[in-house]
């Protein structure tokens, strides 16, 4: 006994869950006017936009293909270093850099999720920070290329399109990343919203049921964990070309932890949780760490614990039932 | 002899000792009402595991429609037109009644693995999910998540899931399992009115559901086939009546 | 002797003793994993305790070592059973990505906490003079403190898996790692079990961390630094299983002084590269269930 009326409702309610809503424009228009209004900041902002991007490849592989992983950073140390050492050998061009930087990070998000995604569960958790610190070892010993403990120096990055010269304010870095991330934001909205990215959705609830309805499960998983990658590269050589330095701690367990506490404090699996979390992470780690790194470090581990006890969903979870 | 929907030839599955399944030969009939009971622990879910390939068998072959499918992996077997329900309900809790169909037609239609499309856009199985579960009475409940909904109509989530698949051979494990007896009716009544293409084999200890609704049953017991027949036939077998006595559902 | 076969012989040692250091650290991340399936990535922390409290036990409190090391031990113990009742047990068996949050935020926190108390620098460990210097065994010389740490390794194991065949309290582990359900349907406390299981394995850790200070330095990031090795050595052996660590432990010890011996260029490397072939091979470790 349902009317026709009902019927539409229902399904248009549905089909249309994609619908950009205005709420979703905030980010931009923040940063649009963080140019104008906060020129001091401007370096800096252009390391929020390259980490919001990086975080944001872990929501990808974390909430929603449902893959815990504590070695994201492989992929964003090989898109920095990729673009580290192709700007310090004569390959200067920023943008052809970049997609080489998330392309090479795409390989190795493919190779090491062909040997690692055949596990679950904590097997498979060992192996991502296994991959992570074999990378490590192998910049570390590979001195020559990546410049070991020291770091890469020597990067020269020429201007994009050979006329958006990097400067000290950060004006071209700030854009620049800027519009990398929205690309990349704008592709993991496509990909979350499609009928691929919902199935990624149902692997990571019921993993079981996904297999019954004929899914072709360990597939749908490496892909995704590719993309991930490509995206973690992508962010990588943003800071690498921003900064005009790679270090090693691009590879670190640090730098993994780090972007799974931002990704935490926004919100899981929400595709908005890293432009919370990662925002608030960094400038309060802009104010504080420098008065007392010990301190710093000291909060951040309570706040991780604090969050894990009471507020899981991060501050977008808290907002959601407020707003209930 | 016609093309069974589905069979299985000397199927045995071994757990080091333990036997689950011994060597068993078995037909489902194109557009049949088969049930197959057993006693509890006599293997009929592990055969069940055996036909969708959720497990791989120590001996023996299944064909389905013809075709030889006892290596083939699970997710090509529901390619073949094999679809399953589990005996407890394994759905995706947390999303809403009409996607937990939409994803089941996303992956038969060959629409899940589009990356830069919104799955709002194919509204032709939005369309076909909510005609689902208007059939089977849900679709009041199509933008409500599956865990909120009572048990019973969980159940019948877990059903359109499979018909959303358009099966050729549909396995339904125990599908009033956990349902008050009262209320098997609901059930029954849709099971009554799926399609009779499909072949179904149901597997159920409530004996009213399947003499009402099976014209095939078999037994199974510790692995092996005990005896296999028409509803009056088993009804009447003295072997039957022995296992299950202090067994029955009702 | 000949070059290489002293060599050899050297590596072999020197890989034991890594690999005893290991093992007694390690044992009780597997048991937590396996039996209690919780992922504490915090486990390096217990070690390091074990670490500080022998230092600052000898060098502030001029304590005698065969006192200060088995104090590190019962301190760790102590101070786990807390951490155990009041956070971990709510995450048993929960949600992975939640225990591996928790677990780094204590990690952040315990980091902070060691740099705070006793400064960012490594602690200087210095053996008790009777265990200083070379001990001859005839063939060779070897060095005191490497060979105690051997011996005392060995005694150590020994005690641990006989503790586990013949007690009571060792048959209600093995009994509940091989089926939790079981085990509590016949009776045994496992909140107990947990319980003290966790206090033995980090009262071990401590151990292996004090008696190991001269091979893995203990400093503040000590628990982020060595990791990867408890956690290689862990899925290497198998979650839950109490000698496959063992095993695990010798294999990675000895691989690991060889490889720095023969190719320090990519001596590590060449550990996480096996271990991945391994675990591609075997997901669930030489010991582990399926």
């Amino acid at each position: 006994m349902k009317p026709v009326a009902g019927r539409d409702a229902v399904i248009n309610s549905f089909a249309r869950r994609h619908h950009f809503r205005l709420l979703e424009a905030t980010p931009w228009v923040l940063a649009v006017a963080g140019y104008f209004l906060l020129p001091g900041y401007l370096p800096l902002g252009a390391q929020v936009f390259a980490t919001i991007l990086f975080v944001l490849s872990t929501d990808l592989v974390l909430g929603y293909a449902g893959i815990v992983t504590l070695g994201q950073a492989a992929f964003f140390g090989t898109g920095a270093y990729t673009a580290g050492i192709l700007a310090a050998n004569g390959w200067s061009e920023p943008i052809s850099g970049l997609v080489a930087a998330a392309a090479m990070a795409g390989v190795v998000g493919l190779l090491s999720g062909l040997i690692i995604l055949r596990t679950t569960g904590l097997a498979l958790l060992m192996q991502t920070l296994i991959v992570a610190t074999m990378l490590y070892e192998l910049a570390n010993k590979a001195g020559r290329w990546t410049g070991g403990d020291d770091g890469l120096q020597g990067m020269e990055v020429w201007p994009i399109f050979g006329v958006f010269r990097f400067d000290l304010f950060g004006h071209v870095a700030y854009v620049y990343s800027l519009v990398v991330l929205f690309l990349g934001w704008f592709v993991a909205r496509q990909i979350v919203h499609s009928p691929f990215g919902r199935s990624l959705t149902g692997t990571r609830e019921n993993v079981a049921r996904m297999r019954a309805i004929g899914a072709p499960v360990a597939r749908r998983l490496l892909t995704a964990y590719a993309i991930s990658a490509m995206l973690a590269g992508a962010s990588g050589a943003l800071i690498a070309q921003t900064t005009s330095f790679v270090g090693l701690t691009s590879l670190s367990l640090e730098r993994s932890g780090n972007a799974l506490i931002m990704l935490i404090i926004g919100g899981v699996g929400r595709l908005y949780g890293a432009f919370v979390g990662v925002p608030l992470f960094m400038i309060a780690q802009d104010r504080f760490s420098e008065i007392d790194p010990v301190y710093w470090y000291f909060w951040i581990g309570a706040l991780m614990v604090a969050v894990v006890l009471f507020a899981r969903g991060g501050v977008l979870g808290l907002l959601e039932r407020l707003w209930r | 002899m016609t093309e069974a929907a589905l069979e299985t030839h000397g199927l045995s599955k071994s757990f080091g000792a333990l036997r689950v399944a011994n060597g068993i030969d078995f037909r489902l009939e194109k557009g049949a009402r088969h049930a197959l009971i057993g006693p509890n622990g006599a293997g009929k879910t592990s055969f069940v595991n055996l036909l969708t390939g959720a497990l791989q068998p120590s001996d023996g072959t299944i064909h389905l429609n013809g075709a030889e499918i006892t290596h083939l992996a699970q997710s090509a077997r529901v390619k073949q037109g094999l679809a399953r329900t589990f005996q407890i309900n394994t759905l995706f809790r947390k999303l809403y009644v009409l996607e937990n169909v939409t994803l089941a037609i996303a992956e038969r239609e060959g629409v899940a693995r589009t990356l830069l499309r919104p799955a709002g856009h194919y509204r032709a199985i939005i369309e076909e999910a909510f005609d689902l579960l208007e059939s089977l009475g849900l679709a009041d409940a199509a933008l409500q998540p599956v865990g909120v909904l009572a048990y019973g109509r969980q159940r019948l989530v877990e059903i359109a899931v499979a018909l959303g698949l358009r099966p050729k051979v549909l396995l339904l494990d125990e599908p009033a399992a956990g349902i008050p007896s009262g209320e098997s009716g609901v059930i029954l009544s849709m099971l009554e009115r799926l399609p009779a293409e499909i072949s179904i084999l149901i597997i159920e200890h409530d004996m009213d559901l399947v003499f009402r609704l099976a014209t095939t049953i078999t037994v199974l017991v510790q692995g092996s086939v005990l005896v296999e027949g028409s509803a009056e036939a088993i009804a009447e077998d003295p072997r039957v009546r022995e296992v299950y006595l202090g067994d029955r559902k009702r | 002797m000949s070059g290489l076969a002293d060599a050899i012989i050297s590596i072999g040692f020197h890989g034991l003793a890594f690999a005893m250091v290991l093992y007694l650290i390690s044992v009780g991340l597997s048991v937590t994993m396996g039996l209690m399936g919780f992922v504490n990535l915090a486990h390096g922390v217990f070690a390091m305790l074990g670490g500080y409290v022998l230092a600052q036990l000898m060098s502030r409190y001029g304590a005698p070592f065969f006192l200060a090391l088995p104090a590190a031990a019962i301190v760790c113990a102590l101070v786990s059973i807390p951490l155990e009742r009041l956070l971990y047990r709510r995450f048993y068996g929960g949600e992975e990505l939640d225990q591996v949050l928790l677990t780094m935020g204590l990690i952040f926190m315990s980091v902070a906490g060691a740099t705070y108390i006793w400064g960012p620098l490594t602690q200087h460990m210095q053996p008790p003079h009777w265990l200083s210097g070379q001990v001859n065994l005839g063939f060779r010389h070897f060095p005191a403190y490497r060979s105690f740490l051997i011996v005392c390794g060995a005694v150590l194991v020994t005690g641990l898996w006989l503790g586990l065949e013949r007690t009571r309290f060792g048959a209600q582990i093995r009994a509940a790692v091989d089926n939790l359900r079981m085990a509590q349907a016949v009776g045994i406390n496992t909140s107990r079990l947990f319980m003290l299981t966790f206090a033995l394995g980090s009262g071990l850790a401590g151990l292996g961390g004090a008696l190991g200070a001269d091979l893995l330095a203990i400093s503040p990031s000590y628990a982020l630094q060595y990791l990867v090795y408890f956690i290689i050595v862990v899925s290497v052996g198998g979650l839950g299983s109490i000698r496959g660590p063992f095993v695990a432990a010798l294999l990675i010890g000895i691989a690991d002084t060889g490889l720095k011996y023969f190719v320090p260029e990519f001596g590590a490397f060449f550990i996480y590269a096996m271990t991945m072939v391994l675990l591609l091979w075997r997901p669930q470790g030489l010991f582990g269930r399926v």
